[in-house]
């Protein structure tokens, strides 16, 4: 009933080929698009932009980035930390010798020099594949955390080992910071994710999507048919860590504004391959969706005692948070394997039907 | 049989959704919700889950004890009773910053990080948000500098000064200063933030008194794994180790030691290790730690919470862990807590306090002897006084020993190398500065 797409006729070849060709779905993005510009800064207060929106956006970003190499080319990758990382010190390296230079423009450059590293830790993956490749994007993990502590050069050899984030200005208002608002802060993060998820769609939906994911259902086929392996593998890597690079330079920049490297340790990259995994391989949407189940879910658990009155100790509701969401993921992967991007599109399927199911 | 069970899963999804629609509907109200009139908000920043729990909990423990005690006992301070909530971190950054916006909007008159990754986030945003960081020897050292910093404290020692009184006990050991020459010393540490900042300091001192400086990095994922690193302290055979630990490091250090026959009389920790890291170790006797308190349940404050808190069930500690280290060094923490909030009322005349006024309070902390005394604690710790651009006290510590079933004070108390640090210090202050285009000081000192 909700989802017929009766009466809705496509004319030209486009029409018919659309990322969404179905009429609801533009009008539901639309909105979705309209809160999350609109609505979320004007109603949202600091608690909710700061430490749910702003950090559910991050993650979101960079389980695009694990997605397109994960989900759409099956490279498995445990490095995705050390990626962000790599574009969390370049943004900062970037900054500091150039700081009148707008910072968006050195947000995605440090992706470059992600995309440059995750490359070069790319190259065996022509040669080996699954638990194996893992195991070298697990060196790439300890190797960059390493330099990360090891290189002072990195953190301008500040005593304390951290990078710190001064004040940038976007067009006269700061965005980074301590007297950035969290709705500047979480507009700019808002607008980078928007675009690049728009550009990460084009991707996919492309001739590189298309040989991506002809790389991963059979590479041996894909080869046959033309497609140059080492190529379209080392352009996933490089398109994947272009995306954790920026997640990592946004998280820096514009959630921490300062930073260990402690931050970027293995259980980060596990933390999002998770998400990959929860929400959905190979589905942009998925990204989204299992960032914030394994992100947001906890804090609504951790928030929800306080706020219904039950006095319950902090630790305690730390302790329950960890059985929970534990018990959801399991509960989630028996339901439905393919993750919650596939949840929602059977839901879709059967809102088409309701109320006559057949 | 198909039906019902999708009828199931769909009811548990709506219920799933329910959840999360009443939690964050009901954030909104309830963080923004500001503190009664009459009281005093006190945030605590504990981590009682995750790999640091083993120190976390009895410091939470302790800071919590403390401040129910005042509010049992006398009605909080000053007549205001103070309210305590904890936030529960884990020692993960995510969350400490999270536990951070959730209290901002309830007017905390200060915080207390407890983990050198939460306090640099917030140090900048201490001045903008009007909270100032009590970091107790912990965080960024040169925070010290209340000209610069004039939001965050690190009282009674920096890291550094906590170095230099390391080696003035060494230094006494060898039969003087001048002793350590031609000596080798090894430093094993936390490879972070925390362990490299003492490295400079160290070399220039091993180049002003002649002695050989190894270095033992142990990195964070590694904590529980050393024995390469005490592999090469055999081989090395330093004739003294100074250890810059924290969490599971420290039990796995002085375990290690023991099995390489290290002399545990030549093995000084900087304050962190508590009993729990020790007890039990075979061969753990004779190890050595600098520490700035006392320990035990002989202090009046401390039997008034025994009193007021432990036995009336109050507290979550357990009956045989009050007065151990580390949770007297929580009770020490809310002591400063408690003291900058008493002071701020003295100042402004204000009984419920803000910020600001703490910030003001904690600049004008004075624990002399007869201080230490009225709130019940002479003989607990040594004096301390703050200024307007002192935010540290660089007060003196001394050394206790295990003796293998407790920590027994061996050393007088030993005065940090002012001489020393203040360079250093100065120097990474300004050099914080300079990076971060600091803004200049515009909050007015108060007249001693």
């Amino acid at each position: 009933m909700f989802y017929r797409e009766a009466g809705q006729f496509k004319t030209s070849y486009a029409a018919d080929m659309a990322v969404f060709p179905i009429r609801q779905d533009r009008i539901g993005l639309a909105v979705i698009l309209m809160i999350a510009f609109v609505g979320i800064p004007l109603f949202g207060n600091q608690f909710f932009l700061s430490s749910v929106m702003i950090p559910f956006l991050v993650f979101s970003l960079a389980a695009i980035g694990l997605n397109i190499l994960t989900g759409y080319t099956g490279l498995i990758s445990l490095g995705t930390a050390a990626f962000m990382g790599v574009g969390a010190y370049a943004c900062y390296k970037l900054t500091t010798f150039f700081p009148d230079v707008n910072l968006i423009v050195w947000i995605l450059a440090s992706g470059f020099v992600s995309a440059l590293v995750g490359v070069l830790f790319g190259l065996p993956s022509l040669r080996i594949k699954g638990f194996y490749l893992a195991v070298a994007t697990l060196a790439a993990q300890f190797f960059l955390q390493w330099s990360f502590v090891r290189v002072p050069w990195l953190y301008n050899y500040n005593t304390s080992g951290a990078i710190e984030v001064p004040e940038h200005d976007l067009f006269g208002i700061p965005i980074t910071g301590p007297n950035a608002l969290p709705e500047t802060r979480y507009l700019v993060l808002l607008t980078i994710v928007t675009v690049l998820t728009w550009f990460a769609s084009n991707l996919i939906h492309g001739r590189i999507g298309r040989a991506w994911m002809a790389v991963r259902d059979m590479d041996i086929a894909a080869e046959l048919m033309g497609i140059k392996l080492l190529d379209t593998k080392l352009l996933a890597f490089a398109v994947s860590s272009f995306y954790a690079g920026v997640a990592g330079a946004c998280m820096v920049f514009l959630w921490y504004g300062s930073a260990e490297p402690e931050v970027f340790t293995i259980n980060q990259s596990f933390l999002i391959l998770f998400m990959v995994i929860i929400g959905g391989l190979g589905s942009l949407l998925g990204s989204f969706l299992g960032a914030a189940l394994i992100y947001m879910l906890p804090i609504a658990l951790r928030v929800l005692p306080a706020s219904l009155g039950v006095p319950i100790a902090a630790a305690t509701v730390e302790h329950l948070q960890f059985i929970i969401v534990g018990a959801l993921i399991i509960f989630f992967l028996i339901v439905e394997p393919h993750g919650l991007a596939r949840l929602w599109q059977t839901g879709k399927q059967k809102l088409r039907m309701w109320p006559f199911p057949y | 049989m198909k039906t019902t069970g999708r009828g199931a899963l769909r009811k548990l999804l709506a219920g799933a959704a329910m959840i999360g629609a009443v939690a964050f509907g009901t954030a909104a109200t309830t963080f923004e919700a500001a503190a009664q009139d009459n009281t005093i908000y006190v945030p605590l920043f504990t981590y009682r889950t995750g790999p640091f729990a083993g120190s976390g909990i009895p410091i939470a423990d302790g800071m919590h004890d403390y401040l129910r005690m005042l509010n049992e006992r006398d009605g909080g301070i000053g007549g205001v009773k103070i309210v305590i909530e904890e936030c529960e971190t884990g020692y993960d950054t995510k969350k400490g910053l999270e536990c951070y916006d959730a209290v901002k909007g309830k007017k905390p008159v200060m915080v207390n990080p407890w983990s050198t990754g939460i306090t640099l986030p917030l140090i900048p945003r201490a001045s903008v948000d009007k909270i100032p960081i009590l970091s107790m020897a912990y965080g960024l050292s040169a925070s010290a500098r209340g000209d610069l910093f004039p939001w965050v404290f690190n009282p009674p020692d920096t890291y550094w000064d906590g170095l230099a009184m390391i080696l003035r006990h060494v230094g006494d050991q060898s039969g003087g200063m001048d002793k350590l020459k031609g000596k080798k010393i090894g430093y094993i540490y936390f490879d972070g933030g925390f362990g490299k900042e003492p490295i400079p300091l160290f070399e220039q001192l091993a180049k002003d008194f002649g002695f050989e400086l190894k270095l033992y990095p142990v990195p964070p994922g590694e904590m529980q794994n050393q024995s390469s690193q005490w592999l090469g302290v055999r081989r090395d055979r330093p004739d003294f180790m100074v250890m810059y630990g924290w969490g599971a490091m420290n039990p796995t250090a002085i375990k290690e030691a023991a099995k390489v026959n290290y002399p545990m009389d030549k093995f000084v920790s900087i304050w962190w290790p508590g009993e729990d890291d020790i007890r039990g170790t075979d061969g753990a006797k004779g190890f050595k730690m600098l520490n700035w308190h006392g320990i035990g349940t002989e202090f009046q404050a401390i039997k008034d919470i025994q009193k007021h808190v432990v036995d009336k069930g109050l507290s979550k500690a357990p009956k045989d862990k009050v007065g151990e280290l580390l949770y007297n060094r929580g009770v020490y923490n809310s002591l400063l807590i408690a003291e900058a909030i008493a002071t701020a009322q003295k100042v402004t005349g204000k009984k419920v306090v803000d910020g600001a006024d703490v910030r003001r309070g904690l600049e004008n902390i004075d624990l002399n002897e007869a201080r230490l005394k009225e709130i019940g604690l002479a003989g607990f710790t040594g004096t301390l006084k703050l200024t307007c651009t002192d935010h540290n006290g660089h007060r003196p510590a001394f050394i206790q020993q295990w003796d293998g079933a407790k920590w027994v004070k061996v050393s007088d108390l030993i005065e940090p190398m002012r001489d020393k640090v203040k360079p250093a210090l100065d120097a990474a202050a300004q050099d914080y500065a300079d990076k971060n285009n600091w803004p200049k000081r515009t909050e007015p000192c108060d007249k001693p």
